[in-house]
């Protein structure tokens, strides 16, 4: 390794600047927005509305997304996956904060993240593998800088913490962002990541979309704060409330603490507030603890329609345009059908493989057990039943 | 090597004695000096050197980048070491007392013992967590758990205790060397013990137990706190006419098949001694081994000489608790002596 362990920066405990004033540290009260819910252009302070060219890539991405989604749902009513948990309503959080990561930069997803994962780069049938009960992970996590999506809440962030400050030791410019949401906000790594990432001037964000719910429990009984971005002061973290529907603005803030951060500004928190159109999972059932006209008014602030809206009023975007993109998504999904219709040989020696670097003993003997039952089983089937 | 070799004796110095705690402060100065991936950092390790003063003098000598104090949460000490070890680093972290570990459990054995299946091997978590352990110091409640066992029984972690200075370097270097995580379990009542040993990793394994003491009748198979016992029941036994071999496990996992069948296969007899509570606990894996292994060749069941199935009893009552000398003759007077033989040994 050439870079020296630490020679990059003075002390790996330097507190956070005490000339911080908390009002510098609290979020915004109202949301911060660029597009609101009918397409129109918001003047915000402190945000900067993407270029074209983000924006469009920001309605692409989107695109996608959902009907990865839709196609993802619909694969577990036909026995495909395992389980899927959605996040249509969440584009704008799932494809904004993405598309704000440098190449660098690392990804720490959980299970309801795939859509991000996916717009990240990865293969999604890869990425299904979890899903689909093939393999826990299966992407390598170092190829885009994604971490395995996490299903314990909130421990990630404790990761995110630790490979942003190995990457300030060894003098890498590397920020990393973890998502999580409502719920995982109330979760002790939560507190302890925030607080070693202060304390530590890790360059991390902390992505939480709030989408109301953590299966069942709304946020009302979950905390207590005037908002989770006003949990940022207590640990001397800046933080930011965005509208989670707004892509533009989830971008820009995205972009924002990923450039504060590589620039030694340290962490920072962002709650995205949005909302879970689908149930917690295929497997839930959402009318036992909410009503649709919820959903509808939700529904109405749907964040795809409002970026295309914005995009066809100023004269970005046409009707062919979106054709030709939802033709792609089609031809995506269609692909994706395909592949998650083929099934995959499993071999049972693969649960001894990678426990250890090195195959110890025991394993070894356990996985002769298992062969020689299979073997036993494969040259008489009658008595193996 | 260097600062080893410096310190080796010449030809007419005697052997040096060193203390467990000295032995694994210079295991961990050598191994910053010859990997600048490592990394050590806990609660109090910095200025202080650890409660135990481990690492007493390292933040002086390899800066507070490399060995430093955080902010005092467990889980987010071993949460963050699996992040460093993501893009990586190789972190030796330190629990600052057994009890206090468990707020880590979570990021154990979710994260750091499953990382690397989870991603078909692409993710190695080279992360040590030193923690000291056991009873017998006087120390109040929360402070004296022996929880070898919920990690032994964690697919995907190492589990490793030395009972001597010499072991603590030599199996703390290997430790930090490993790809895998290693659960390193400092049994804190012999942190001041001496022995006069040169200290050096080379030639030793990480996964080997070793026979401290050759013996005939019985095998008492002990570890961490538990050894200095086993041989002093050793010594008495032997004045009483009965000859004890003792095994030191040294890694609790993976388990040393080849060193204790081969040993109990000569005795036919065997006792297992461990502070921990006996229910469930490391010696029922030993004794369930032996009897898989090792049935046509004893005379007699597989003990266990424990901890009782309590709480941690308090400083005026831990005598009681803690596996003596006594217990252990008394398990031996219980080996079915006076029974009789089988005509025929299976397999002899």
């Amino acid at each position: 390794m050439s870079p020296l362990i630490g020679a990059h920066v003075t002390s790996a405990t330097r507190v956070v600047p005490r000339g911080r004033k908390p009002q510098e540290l609290l979020p915004t009260g109202a949301p911060l927005t660029l597009v609101d819910a009918d397409g129109r252009t918001v003047p915000s302070a402190g945000l900067a509305m993407p270029g074209d060219e983000a924006l469009l890539a920001l309605h692409r991405k989107m695109v996608l997304a959902r009907r990865f989604d839709t196609q993802a749902t619909a694969l577990t009513r036909q026995g495909r996956l395992a389980v899927y948990p959605s996040a249509r309503g969440q584009e704008a959080g799932e494809v904004g904060a993405v598309l704000a990561l440098r190449p660098q930069d690392w990804l720490f997803p959980t299970y309801r993240d795939t859509m991000a994962v996916v717009c990240r780069g990865l293969d999604p049938v890869e990425v299904l593998s979890l899903l689909r009960g093939d393999w826990h992970c299966g992407y390598d996590p170092y190829e885009y800088r994604v971490a395995p999506q996490c299903t314990p809440l909130a421990t990630n962030t404790l990761h995110a913490v630790g490979v942003a400050h190995a990457a300030k030791l060894k003098g890498e410019d590397t920020v990393a962002l973890v998502m999580l949401g409502d719920g995982a906000t109330s979760e002790g790594d939560t507190h302890a990541a925030l607080n070693f990432a202060a304390v530590w001037q890790a360059p991390v964000v902390f992505f939480v979309q709030n989408n109301g719910y953590a299966i069942s429990v709304p946020l009302s009984k979950q905390t207590a704060a005037p908002s989770l971005a006003h949990k940022g002061v207590g640990y001397g973290v800046p933080a930011m409330l965005v509208d989670g529907n707004d892509a533009a603005a989830v971008y820009a803030a995205v972009r924002g603490a990923v450039a504060s951060g590589a620039e030694g500004g340290g962490p920072t928190l962002i709650e995205a507030l949005t909302y879970r159109i689908e149930a917690h999972t295929n497997a839930d059932d959402a009318t036992r603890y909410r009503d649709q006209a919820e959903v509808d008014g939700w529904l109405a602030r749907d964040p795809l329609a409002r970026l295309r809206k914005h995009l066809t009023a100023r004269g970005l975007l046409d009707e062919p345009a979106v054709a030709a993109l939802e033709a792609e998504a089609e031809a995506e999904a269609a692909a994706l059908r395909q592949r998650v219709n083929a099934d995959i040989a499993h071999d049972p020696a693969d649960l001894f493989r990678h426990v250890y670097a090195e195959q110890t003993p025991d394993l070894r003997w356990q996985q002769q057990e298992l062969s020689a039952e299979l073997a036993a089983a494969a040259d008489d089937p009658e008595a193996a039943r | 090597m260097t600062a080893i070799a410096e310190r080796s004796p010449g030809p007419l110095m005697t052997t040096p004695e060193v203390t467990m705690a000295t032995a694994l402060n210079q295991a961990l100065a050598d191994a910053l000096t010859e990997d600048e991936t490592v990394l050590v950092f806990g609660e109090d390790v910095g200025p202080l050197g650890g409660v135990f003063r481990v690492t007493d003098g390292l933040a002086a000598r390899f800066g507070d980048t490399r060995v430093f104090d955080t902010p005092l949460a467990e889980s987010g000490i071993v949460g963050t070491a699996i992040g460093m070890a993501m893009n990586g680093l190789r972190p030796v972290v330190e629990m600052q007392f057994d009890a206090f570990a468990y707020p880590a459990f979570e990021q154990i054995t979710s994260h750091l013992a499953k990382l690397r299946n989870r991603t078909r091997g692409r993710v190695a978590l080279p992360v040590v967590i030193r923690i000291p352990y056991g009873g017998g110091i006087g120390g109040v409640e929360h402070h004296c758990d022996s929880s070898e066992a919920y990690y032994a029984h964690t697919p995907g972690l190492r589990v490793v205790t030395p009972a001597t200075p010499g072991d603590a370097y030599a199996l703390l270097r290997q430790a930090i060397e490993c790809p895998d995580p290693v659960i390193f379990l400092e049994p804190k009542r012999r942190y001041w013990s001496k022995q006069a040993t040169v200290l050096e990793h080379a030639g030793t394994t990480l996964d080997r137990a070793i026979v401290r003491r050759p013996g005939s009748d019985v095998t008492l198979i002990a570890y961490g706190g538990t050894l200095g016992t086993a041989l002093e029941a050793a010594d008495a036994a032997e004045e009483e006419g009965r000859s004890l071999e003792v095994i030191d496990l040294r890694s609790l996992s993976p388990f040393d098949d080849e060193t204790v069948t081969a040993s109990v296969r000569r005795t036919g007899r065997a006792i297992v001694v461990h502070e921990a509570s006996r229910f469930c606990g490391y010696g029922a894996e030993v004794a369930a081994r032996l009897s898989e292994q090792c049935f046509h060749y004893l005379e007699a069941p597989v003990l266990r000489v424990a901890g009782f199935d309590i709480p941690y009893p308090p400083p005026h009552l831990e005598e009681y608790h803690l596996p003596s000398v006594d217990r252990i003759l008394d398990a031996v007077d219980r080996l079915q002596w006076q029974e009789t033989r089988p005509a025929v040994k299976a397999g002899g």
